[in-house]
């Protein structure tokens, strides 16, 4: 073994406990800022406001009429406003499952079909870059969800519901991590989802992307995965539980200023 | 005021609250609604079935941010108790080496892993709880268990102090309910998420003198 490199490892071993000395929080949020210089959420964004304006689709429209519950073709400001109720379709909607709404009303697409698409291929990657768009038009903004309709504020009980509902082959809800200040799982720091966590924390950082994997993940993405380690079947897209989901952290989030798209490990 | 004009008040006085009591459901209107969106959410994947959602009484009762009541409560962890499987001849541990390797996978039951064999899970120990002082990478959802056997007065196994310890740990594994009724731990025995042997070789990496833990 060369001297250069004996050197290196012991200098590498000298970092090491310097970080050890430090809380995982600090060692992680110094390697966040190191990565945000290039977040490849940028590309997504990119990617998201071009098939917004590009007329796509059976219909060959654009999604630029889309009404995201600001008016349609509001963008800006609508993401800390979602999950929201919408007269159209009678139903709460977060910011997915809207833009759904959007290309099978607007474009023609088969919103069945969308959701039953797998993360990451076809046009269910679309309406992650969708997403991915429309959570940047809102960055640096806080979160305000409406709770004046009556469907907005079951969506929030029974999100709260859904969130404290223990089962799986390992009795967890998302409580059993989600439910206490100062925890963590191994080094991995967890928001405490029943309250505001602070700006940027839990629902005001997703979408985001993975550095671990190299994908890009949205809400829904960020929910599924969640219910897989907590071994519990699976959600479906756009379902009501993750819908509801959305509307509890998202109201427990007023006030909290969004970083979407953020960076993550 | 005219009659009319207190009539039309009074009658839109008494819209506005009826539409008020329309569109406020009561708690136990919600709980059926949610059990409602739980039951229509999910799907099968792989192995992992929607039945997986069912509850037992202790889950139903430790769903909510309140606690249920003491009686509930006793109820749970004596039904817990009775679950309890001994371990066959008595023999409480196993190898503390391959308990260490079982707490530090966090593998198992997944709709991304291969089967319900408790030979493909791992103990998930490390993520909630501190074991070994040697690895720094552990979760603080539960007690550090570091010194877990010595703090307890075991300092060889034939210590008076092992056979009651060993007993409760066994069960603290098979089934957390027992001691606690909305414990956030997995029941490991109970739910066949860990066999008897792997359960003997954490309870020795808890244990054993000789693991590193007692050091």
């Amino acid at each position: 073994m060369s001297k250069q490199l004996l050197v290196g490892i012991a200098a590498l071993a000298l970092c090491a406990g310097a970080m050890a000395q430090k809380s995982a929080a600090d060692g992680i949020a110094e390697y966040r800022k190191m990565l945000e210089d290039g977040n490849p959420a940028d590309l997504f964004e990119a990617k998201g406001e071009d098939l917004w304006k590009t007329k796509r689709g059976p219909k060959n429209a654009s999604l630029e009429a889309c009404d995201l519950g600001q008016g349609p073709g509001v963008v800006k400001g609508a993401f800390v406003t979602l999950p929201r109720y919408f007269a159209d379709t009678q139903k709460v909607q977060d910011l997915e499952s809207r833009l759904v709404t959007c290309m099978a009303t607007l474009q023609g697409f088969d919103a069945a079909e969308i959701a039953k698409t797998p993360f990451g291929r076809g046009e269910m990657a679309n309406v992650t870059a969708l997403a991915t768009w429309v959570a940047a038009m809102s960055r640096g903004m806080r979160f305000n969800l409406p709770q004046s309709n009556a469907q907005e504020r079951a969506s929030y009980e029974v999100g709260k519901r859904a969130f404290f509902y223990r089962a799986g082959s390992h009795d967890f809800s998302c409580a059993s991590c989600h439910g206490e200040d100062g925890k963590r799982i191994r080094l991995q720091d967890l928001p405490n989802l029943t309250k505001n966590p602070g700006d940027g924390i839990g629902f005001a950082a997703w979408p985001a992307y993975r550095v671990s994997n190299g994908q890009m993940w949205s809400m829904q993405l960020r929910l599924n995965d969640c219910y897989r380690q907590q071994r519990f079947p699976y959600p479906g897209f756009g379902s009501e539980v993750t819908i509801a989901l959305g509307t509890y952290m998202g109201v427990n989030a007023k006030g909290a200023e969004s970083i979407a798209p953020s960076i993550k490990r | 005021m005219n009659i009319k004009l207190r009539l039309i008040l009074g009658c839109t006085f008494v819209g506005a609250l009826l539409a008020g009591c329309a569109t406020a459901p009561s708690p136990a209107e919600l709980d059926a609604q949610a059990q409602k969106a739980i039951k229509s959410s999910f799907r099968d994947q792989s192995f992992v079935k929607t039945s997986w959602l069912d509850q037992d009484l202790g889950l139903s009762a430790c769903s909510s941010d309140q606690a249920p009541d003491q009686a509930t409560a006793d109820r749970i962890m004596a039904e817990a108790l009775n679950t309890v499987k001994w371990p066959t001849g008595g023999q409480y541990l196993g190898d503390w080496r391959a308990g260490e390797r079982l707490a530090q996978s966090g593998r198992g039951m997944t709709w991304t892993d291969k089967s319900t064999d408790p030979k493909e899970n791992g103990g998930n120990c490390y993520n909630c709880h501190q074991i070994d002082k040697k690895e720094i990478s552990y979760g603080t959802i539960g007690p550090s268990l570091w010194n877990y056997g010595k703090n307890r007065g075991v300092n060889e196994l034939s210590s008076p102090a092992f056979a009651p310890i060993a007993q409760y740990t066994w069960v603290k594994l098979w089934n957390a309910k027992a001691y606690s009724a909305c414990s956030n731990m997995p029941r490991f025995g109970h739910k066949n998420l860990l066999n008897e042997q792997q359960l003997r070789d954490i309870m020795a990496l808890l244990l054993d003198p000789k693991s590193p833990v007692n050091q």
